[in-house]
């Protein structure tokens, strides 16, 4: 395979803009912005089948053909760089150690949407990265790399980071606007979507970090070479965050649709103290576990989403044999209860009750109809919002019910955690 | 809010406010200089009082309710106090996979404070807080800016020790 975004990972001081140009980087400007229209790099982007690896996965290529063309309108470039799924940790690499490959990927897009400012939105937390990321910039500035008439293109481009101060939803691409204007990060109710209404009543695209750097190997290398890695629809690599009871985590870039086995008991050398799998969330804490039987499942949009479940951000969290999946859904069902920004009544509610039940069940204060009550919030919730984060907080709920319904049963008849006591007298 | 801090002034210092101006030159509208402003102002006053919310207000021409809407959204920002050292720790999904309910109890025990409490020497602050980015190190935690991964009770007991001798 051919490493896209990890090529150059061993490199050290990547981050400096001296090594980062000796690797060949910026290179793609050349032949993006002085060689390219912008329709033509949206063409190459479209036949790449690039698809967004903020979690929706939808194809970044036609994303940007959203936007209107011409030159009199005021366009935005957003990238979303506030990587807050509960399990993805693989932007904040990114951007620690090859921030200027997001610069890079960033000054193609906004030339290919016709936008003259940039905004990287970082999560607040992420200080480090920021500091790279403005150091990263202003050295870009200095060798001509954005500002006016980029590379004697004609092309002027700035790019601002803007730190957020703590909300998942403001991952959500029109919470992340709304943040951006300075407002509580509430999604907006689309339609209108942002490529028309986006920030300030603008145009606006919002990509994530990881598709953003995507665009230099695409733009430079063609649409063909990218999608001969992976499988048809779900082309290129992809940076798979593994964490939770597995010998090796760390993030790993592979093809899309490679086997979860294969990720799980090669690429990050199996389960933890020689246990068993019990479940596995393959793309963050708002995708539906999976069980043991299903570990040969491909790793890409289509195939999880046809299992129920999703790619997602792709942070894969496996859980061995000992965990107790009712405090597993109880701790995701405190974050999203936590992190609903209170716009839509079912959320706002439904999150807090299910983390009500869930609370009671764990404690082994609940009986059998806590766990269909429980369900049925679930189930009335879903669909019944502006935005996803209420579909993703009943996705851990349901998934578990469906496919460890025993450990709910067994706190019911134990009157508490089974696992507890398991693990006291272990 | 107090009588105390409505007495209290607040204003910028002399650096802030080159680097407020600098700022606002990002942003075709002030309002969008909400978030970086709270974020300066709570770096010079230690948390955001309501003097200091309404000052920012003054200043990007905004209503102090604008203001304090932000300001009580986001979980980075501090209306009370905090110690000198801020300390979260995740306990969301893979950290606590990785032992982080233990190493929050270590935490309480060890500097003799509940959650969202300060100790008597407001040194340090405990927090719980959700995914940090950071789960292929768990359990992991902030302390002010910066990241500590891989966390064991051997490791904090060592940051501990040093952050008490600074």
């Amino acid at each position: 395979m051919e490493l896209i975004l990890f090529k150059d990972r061993s490199v050290p001081d990547l981050k400096d803009i001296d090594v980062y140009i000796g690797r060949g980087g910026y290179q793609s400007l050349d032949k993006g912005l002085r060689l390219l229209k912008p329709d033509e790099i949206i063409d190459i982007v479209k036949r790449s089948g690039l698809r967004g690896r903020g979690g929706a996965g939808f194809p970044t290529g036609a994303k940007w053909d959203f936007i209107p063309k011409g030159k009199g309108i005021r366009k935005y470039l957003c990238c979303n760089a506030d990587e807050s799924e509960p399990g993805s940790f693989k932007d904040r690499e990114l951007m620690e150690f090859n921030p200027h490959l997001l610069i890079e990927g960033i000054i193609l897009a906004s030339y290919a949407i016709g936008a003259a400012v940039s905004y990287i939105y970082i999560r607040g937390e992420l200080v480090y990265a920021f500091r790279i990321l403005e150091k990263a910039i202003r050295e870009a500035y200095k060798r001509g790399l954005l500002g006016k008439d980029i590379r004697s293109s004609g092309f002027d481009l700035d790019v601002f980071i803007h730190r957020g101060a703590g909300a998942y939803i403001c991952g959500e691409e029109t919470a992340l606007i709304e943040s951006l204007e300075g407002k509580r990060g509430m999604p907006r109710v689309k339609p209108p979507f942002p490529a028309f209404y986006g920030l300030y009543g603008k145009p606006t695209m919002v990509n994530n970090v990881e598709t953003l750097c995507n665009i230099p190997y695409v733009v430079t290398n063609g649409h063909e070479r990218f999608a001969s890695q992976g499988r048809p629809r779900n082309t290129g690599t992809k940076i798979y965050c593994m964490s939770g009871d597995i010998n090796n985590p760390g993030n790993y870039e592979l093809p899309l649709g490679i086997p979860l086995r294969h990720l799980i008991y090669d690429v990050a050398g199996g389960i933890r103290n020689g246990r068993a799998l019990k479940a596995v969330i393959p793309g963050g804490a708002s995708a539906a576990m999976l069980t043991p039987d299903q570990v040969d499942i491909l790793m890409d949009f289509d195939s999880l989403a046809a299992a129920g479940s999703m790619l997602g951000t792709a942070g894969v969290i496996v859980m061995d044999e000992t965990r107790c999946m009712v405090k597993v859904a109880l701790t995701l069902s405190r974050f999203f209860f936590h992190e609903s920004c209170g716009k839509c009544t079912p959320c706002r509610e439904g999150t807090f009750w299910m983390h009500e039940i869930l609370k009671k069940l764990e404690a082994g204060a609940g009986k059998d109809e806590d766990v269909d009550l429980l369900l049925d919030v679930a189930n009335n919730i879903g669909g019944r919002t502006i935005c996803a984060l209420a579909d993703g907080a009943i996705a851990p709920v349901i998934s578990s019910i469906r496919h460890f319904g025993e450990d709910y049963r067994l706190h019911v008849k134990e009157a508490g955690c089974p696992y507890d006591r398991i693990m006291a007298r272990a | 809010m107090r009588e105390d801090t409505l007495k209290m002034d607040f204003a910028f210092s002399e650096e802030a406010k080159r680097e407020i101006k600098e700022i606002m030159g990002h942003y075709p509208e002030k309002r969008s200089a909400l978030i970086p402003l709270l974020h300066l102002a709570q770096k010079e006053n230690g948390y955001l009082s309501e003097p200091v919310m309404r000052h920012v207000a003054e200043v990007l021409d905004l209503t102090p309710i604008q203001v304090y809407e932000v300001a009580t959204f986001y979980s980075m920002f501090h209306l009370k106090p905090v110690g000198k050292y801020l300390i979260q720790v995740c306990h969301n999904l893979s950290c606590s996979l990785m032992g982080a309910d233990s190493l929050i109890d270590y935490l309480k025990e060890k500097l003799g404070i509940d959650i969202g409490e300060t100790t008597p020497d407001n040194m340090f602050t405990i927090k719980t807080v959700e995914c940090l980015a950071s789960c292929g190190t768990a359990p992991v935690m902030q302390v002010n800016d910066d990241y500590h991964e891989n966390l064991t009770k051997e490791k904090v007991d060592a940051l501990i020790e040093r952050l008490r001798s600074n």
